[in-house]
């Protein structure tokens, strides 16, 4: 049976391996992240689970050991932060390059330096173009039911690539908050068996795994990867669609919040989207057009759908939790604006950073958003795309 | 789980026709590759009256080119020496049962 529960993010992803019990889980503890790789190792002591837990001499060791695990075709589990997910940065183009259907939990929280142990989405948007799925999640119920799905996802025949499901650092990680555990067979039920390809411990089909390819092949065996992460959307979509037929709670590329008949809207991923709804819910009583959308499959980015919901709008404001120095604009923004390039029809856009290393944001932010979207919107002149939220400047 | 084709099959495979990961269908295909060729200036000389058997060069030895049967070194495969001389630093008896010699190379 189903329960409500009073869970963190990080104890409801740990509930999530409990009732997956996967092959191997192998993760070295950083904040905020620990209490999952404690609480695991916990269950493994307990005899809870039976997964191979195995705690390496650092993060980059953890995902070469997942890697070892998933070729030899196991399932495969970690988590990690910050300068963890840094460390593992090698060994992740690795999993993605060998298609090793691993999923990771990371709690997202910002890069050193200067050292920083709170919420923002450096590092794992350091690691968008390592060949992983990426799901962001806005609340410890998000984080659970993103990662049961996760597996789904990876495991796909058609897919069969690495996927990390994200949350806020702390904001989510540390907050208790209620949430619904599914059944623990419903949740097996739901993963299902993990039938892997090509096995290293298949010994009557011996084969190598990532040789040495060079002019001859490399190219080639790169564009095949993409093939895996080109095909995930619609595995996506129907394993949303799927946990929402079973659980109740359907899930797609991105939540629209209030947006029909929206003319100006914020696009944002994971915990900030809370506090944003509280605000287009008040905005929306003073009888004003705003709306929201939170994003979250960030890679593969769904542009085409993106671009559709928002090319109606007049004025979009993105906000990201991390920077790209030197490029035209944070991760979100210039994936968006290029996603509406081929649109005749576009709305005004800009861009802002805001929460580097858990710095607040409340509505007070919001409203300034939105009242910089409504003057916008009725002149259609943008005098500045790009700017930071409560930042002492 | 999969057969993988073959590496002769693969040979003109497009994107498509690899088998995902990386997979390399062929085990112990680097029999293939002699990277014996690599030997540049000096090879290794193997002296069975003094060698002792300790196997200590076959295990140094980085590729597979210290011939064992039965537990004895026979001699050197230069199919895949690629001449670095760990077997000779590592050879314990005195003198050396394994001398880097001058190799001359004519290239044809
Ligand atoms: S020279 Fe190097 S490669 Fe050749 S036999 Fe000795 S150890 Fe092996
Ligand atoms: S290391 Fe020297 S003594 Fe030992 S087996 Fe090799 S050649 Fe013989």
């Amino acid at each position: 049976m189903s329960k409500i529960v009073t869970l963190n993010g990080n104890m409801a992803i740990a509930e999530a391996i409990r009732q997956i019990n996967p092959d191997v889980v192998a993760a070295y503890p950083i904040t905020p992240s620990t209490s999952i790789v404690e609480t695991v190792a916990q269950y493994v002591a307990d005899g809870l689970i039976d997964s191979e837990f195995v705690c390496p001499e650092s993060e980059h060791s953890a995902m070469s050991v997942c890697i070892g695990a998933a070729a030899a075709g196991g399932r495969v589990t970690t988590a990690t932060a910050s300068q963890g997910l840094a460390l593992m940065w090698e060994m992740l183009y690795i999993a993605a390059g060998l298609r090793l259907p691993i999923v990771a939990a990371i709690v997202n929280r910002a890069l050193s330096a200067p050292i920083n142990i709170h919420g923002d989405h450096s590092d794992t948007m350091g690691a968008r173009d390592s060949g992983w799925i990426q799901i962001y999640s806005e609340n410890a119920q998000e984080a659970y039911d993103n990662f049961i799905q996760a597996f789904r996802i990876a495991e796909h025949p058609d897919v069969r690539t690495p996927v990390m499901v994200t949350f806020d650092g702390f904001i989510i990680s540390h907050s208790l908050e209620t949430m619904k555990i599914e059944d623990d067979e419903a949740v097996k039920k739901f993963v299902g068996e993990y039938s892997p390809v090509y096995p290293l411990l298949d010994t009557d089909n011996p084969i190598t795994v990532g040789p040495i390819d060079f002019t001859d092949f490399y190219f080639e065996h790169k564009v095949n990867q993409l093939e895996g992460i080109e095909n995930a959307p619609k595995v996506i979509e129907e394993v949303g669609k799927e946990f929402g037929k079973r659980f109740g709670r359907e899930y797609g590329f991105f939540e629209e919040y209030r947006m029909d008949d929206a003319e100006v809207a914020i696009l944002l991923m994971s915990s900030a989207a809370g506090t944003a709804k509280e605000t287009v819910d008040e905005l929306r009583a003073q009888g004003k057009k705003v709306g929201l959308i939170k994003l979250r499959v960030f890679r593969p980015f769904p542009a085409r759908k993106l671009a559709e919901t928002l090319s109606r709008l007049k004025a979009v404001a993105v906000l990201d939790r991390a920077t790209s120095p030197g490029a035209e604009g944070a991760p979100l923004f210039v994936e968006t604006r290029s996603a509406l390039f081929d649109y005749p029809e576009r709305p005004k856009i800009i861009n802002y950073v805001y929460g580097l290393g858990g710095r607040d944001i409340t509505p007070e932010h919001f409203h300034q958003v939105y009242r910089k979207l409504e003057k916008i919107a009725s002149t259609g002149k943008v005098d500045q795309y790009y700017g930071y939220l409560n930042l002492r400047e | 789980m999969k057969k993988a084709k073959t590496l002769e099959e693969l040979k003109n495979a497009t994107w498509k026709e690899l088998p995902i990961g990386t997979v390399n269908p062929d085990p112990a295909n680097s029999l293939k590759n002699f990277t014996g060729t690599w030997r540049s200036g000096k090879k290794p000389i193997f002296k069975k009256d003094t060698c002792i058997h300790c196997l200590f060069c076959w295990v140094y030895c980085p590729d597979m080119a210290i011939i064992v049967k039965d537990g004895k070194v026979l001699g050197i495969n230069y199919d895949y020496c690629k001449g670095c001389g760990i077997c000779e630093v590592e050879c314990p008896t005195k003198p050396k049962s394994i001398e880097m010699v001058k190799e001359e190379v004519t290239l044809s």
